[in-house]
């Protein structure tokens, strides 16, 4: 099918786009890749009278990675921020989940914070964005205004940005040095969406976890960080293969199957889902604390 | 390359004659640079750039199957990467330069490695899906000149293909790597 008709706005500085959205906001829509709305207008699901087509404003597309954070602007594509160094050793879930999102071409084109906008729960980036506490950067004509991943996200396919304002830069946090990470997800066929995925940071000083943060995809209905630091209490992490302790698992099991909330569909169901998010937790924790390299890299 | 322009002047119907709207669609001019010539062309904002290399510029190469990026037989070069034609607007690939099937033969007009890869092993068959494989392993050699089966098997994987059981369109990735090679070396 065909989208139905819209009127086609191509700004070309940020204050032109900021003035057509206050006024068309509300009956428009911003258009960065198009990767998840085009769909969406083809099937005719959506037909907003008015499209704002970010792609020619300027400066919008850059990576900086600072101190304390990877700040991603909102024409970042998902291949140029898979192919950055510098966001990869700053922050690097962001590569070992860009890896799996959709196919190469789709990257190309879909940008990073189009992908938070989109938020869908079966996305990889939300969980990036929740598990590193990073927020959103906003601006409207009225000005600028930061949310953290929590105000961001306000449940499935909805986020907090109003009809007249864009996101500008999505700020991914870093973590303290010597903290491991690991992605990883199980989809039906390569470069689908997970049937269930995890994020897992963790840092460990002597046998004891200082940091233990993980985040789900397609598992929770918004994007949430789950603390390990209390569950892994008590258990000594320096130990050679503390991660196949049997109270160590039963106990990450049950913290894990009581946090998600799972939905069935045709591809799972919600036990199979839980069941794939107890399993991939109890994996990663295990891989993290064998591995000896700051971070993992996994498939 | 010298550059041709071609202009195209046409009020173009809606796509759906029953959907069409009160008042005429607002159309937009706009330069589409495909092959290394450049278009002008008069489209409504919603027409998508596969439906203008089709309809409006007559380059059926590239090939519509779902329309909403899942088969990847619309793939095009954009800039030199691959892309879905069917989720991109026609207005927004103004200012890039567009490569298609038809843009992959040599100069000379003989078939380009790719091409020649797969006639010689067998990548197709019905041909549907070829132009969207044609562009997107195109490109995937400029970055991995020289692919393993492996390589080869999860560069296809974005495209979809009813008739082959991909067997042949693998051997047809590594067979092109080793044309792309030959080339070089005259
Ligand atoms: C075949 C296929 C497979 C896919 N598989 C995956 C997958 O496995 N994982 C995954 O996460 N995604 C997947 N996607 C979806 C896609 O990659 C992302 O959702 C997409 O990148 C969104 O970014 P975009 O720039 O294309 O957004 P668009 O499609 O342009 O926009 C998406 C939404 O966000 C809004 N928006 C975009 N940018 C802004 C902004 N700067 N400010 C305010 N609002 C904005 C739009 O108005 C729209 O509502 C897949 C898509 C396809 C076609
Ligand atoms: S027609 Fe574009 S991906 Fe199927
Ligand atoms: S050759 Fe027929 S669909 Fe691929």
């Amino acid at each position: 099918m065909k989208p139905a008709p819209f009127v086609y706005h191509a700004p070309r500085e940020l204050e032109e786009a900021l003035g057509l959205l206050a006024e068309h906001g509300h009956e428009g829509k911003v258009l960065a890749g198009g990767q998840s709305l085009v769909p969406v207008l083809n099937m005719r699901l959506a037909a907003p009278a008015h499209l704002v087509d970010i792609n020619r404003l300027p400066g919008l597309d850059r990576v900086e990675v600072t101190d304390d954070a990877v700040r991603v602007g909102a024409l970042v594509r998902h291949a140029d921020l898979l192919a950055h160094e510098g966001a990869a050793a700053a922050q690097p879930l962001l590569r070992q989940a860009l890896r799996h999102v959709a196919h190469p071409v789709i990257r190309n084109r879909g940008t990073v914070v189009g992908s938070l906008a989109h938020a869908d729960p079966s996305g990889e980036l939300p969980a990036i964005l929740a598990i590193t506490d990073g927020s959103v950067q906003l601006r409207s004509r009225g000005g600028e205004r930061t949310l953290s991943c929590q105000e961001f996200f306000v449940g499935p396919m909805e986020c907090a940005v109003e009809p007249e304002e864009l996101a500008v830069v999505a700020v991914f946090g870093r973590f303290p040095a010597g903290t491991r990470t690991a992605f990883t997800e199980t989809a039906r066929r390569h470069g689908d969406y997970a049937v269930a995925g995890t994020a897992l940071a963790l840092r460990v000083e002597d046998g004891r976890a200082t940091l233990a943060r993980v985040s789900y995809v397609s598992v929770t209905e918004v994007p949430a960080v789950l603390d390990l630091v209390p569950t892994l209490e008590g258990h000594d992490l320096g130990t050679p293969g503390a991660a196949a302790d049997r109270a160590l698992q039963d106990a990450l099991a049950d913290a894990v199957a009581a946090f998600v909330e799972p939905g069935d569909d045709i591809h799972a169901s919600a036990d199979y889902r839980r069941h794939l998010a107890v399993v991939q937790t109890t994996r990663l924790l295990a891989e993290l604390l064998g591995s000896t390299a700051a971070t993992t890299e996994e498939n | 390359m010298a550059t041709q322009r071609v202009r195209i002047r046409r009020s173009t119907p809606p796509f759906n004659p029953s959907e069409a709207p009160e008042e005429p669609e607002e159309l937009l001019e706009i330069t589409l640079r495909v092959n290394g010539t450049e278009h002008d062309l008069e489209v409504p904002g919603r027409r998508l750039l596969s439906d203008a290399l089709r309809h409006d510029l007559g380059l059926t190469g590239t090939h519509v199957g779902c329309e909403h990026g899942v088969c990847g037989a619309c793939t095009v070069l954009v800039d030199g990467r691959p892309s879905r034609s069917c989720l991109m607007f026609a207005a927004t690939a103004q200012g890039h330069e567009i490569t298609t099937v038809e843009g992959l033969a040599r100069p000379d007009g003989t078939l380009g490695p790719v091409q020649q890869a797969f006639v010689e092993c067998h990548g197709l068959q019905c041909g549907f899906c070829t132009p969207g494989f044609l562009t997107t392993i195109t490109a995937y050699l400029e970055e991995n000149p020289d692919p393993t089966q492996e390589e080869a098997r999860e560069a296809i994987a974005g495209n979809l293909c009813r008739c082959t059981g991909y067997q042949n369109i693998v051997r047809s990735v590594c067979r092109a790597a080793e044309l792309r090679r030959e080339g070089e070396q005259q």
